[in-house]
């Protein structure tokens, strides 16, 4: 249920012109809903952005958000998978 | 891994039933400008609310789509799970909130110059809205205009 919530106020403020980038974490409900452009994270619910106290593991995947929104050859809607980077 | 296998059987047999809301036609709004020059607002779904604030209604019918305001100077470990849901583990992001609402980061990003800025004000939802109307009639155009009234140039969602 939270992946569609964030998907659909996606949709309000890219209709407001504003760039949004959703996390998802279930693949199937982000085909489903279609969120403008999205980041597939492959962590339990609870864990959007990977574990917790871990800044490094957070910005690689906020990192990998940011460079969706900087893509210009993207076309909606975005569905990519995370790839967490190795060490 | 984020899957239906994390969930119980009658939550699996409910999510696979479950109209979910197709966004049709998809909007679409790039960057107008780099990232280094864009001002950022966050957008969570973890029920996270400050001290002092209403906690969000767990037992609204179809659930609550109303959204707090947390300002961008919030101490991170001060926001409160008020999450309704039992059907995923709370406990890392009750360690550390910046795992669903990711704050701390967001200021190292616009310290680093990765991003522009971060905006004054964030929006806080709790995610169990299985009659999502309201939330796509009201809050959601709601909170977006408060967003533009900001300047704000993007959002990051982070669901849980």
């Amino acid at each position: 249920m939270c992946n569609q919530a964030v998907s659909l106020v996606a949709a309000e403020l890219e209709r407001q012109g504003i760039s949004t980038v959703a996390i998802q974490l279930l693949r199937e409900v982000a085909e489903k809903v279609r969120p403008p452009r999205a980041l597939f994270v492959p962590f339990p619910h609870g864990y959007p952005l990977g574990r917790p106290k871990d800044p490094k593991g957070q910005h690689a995947v906020l990192e990998a958000a940011l460079r969706l929104l900087e893509d210009e050859t993207l076309k909606p809607p975005v569905l990519i998978d995370y790839a967490p980077p190795r060490d | 891994m984020g899957d239906l296998t994390e969930f119980s059987l009658p939550i699996r047999l409910f999510l696979k039933a479950y109209p979910w809301r197709r966004i049709d036609p998809v909007p679409w709004a790039p960057l107008q400008k780099p990232l280094a020059q864009c001002r950022l607002s966050l957008v969570s779904s973890a029920g996270f609310v400050l001290p002092g604030q209403t906690p969000f209604d767990a037992w609204i019918p179809g659930g609550d789509t109303s959204f707090r305001e947390i300002r961008s100077d919030v101490d991170v470990r001060t926001l409160i799970d008020t999450h309704r849901s039992e059907t995923f583990d709370h406990t890392g992001m009750r360690e550390d909130p910046n795992l669903a609402f990711p704050i701390d980061r967001m200021r190292e990003l616009a310290e680093s110059g990765r991003i522009g800025s971060v905006n004054q004000r964030h929006l806080s939802f709790m995610g169990s809205i299985t009659a999502p109307g309201r939330l796509m009639r009201q809050t959601a155009p709601e909170a977006a205009e408060w967003l533009v009234q900001d300047g704000v140039d993007m959002s990051l969602l982070v669901p849980v």
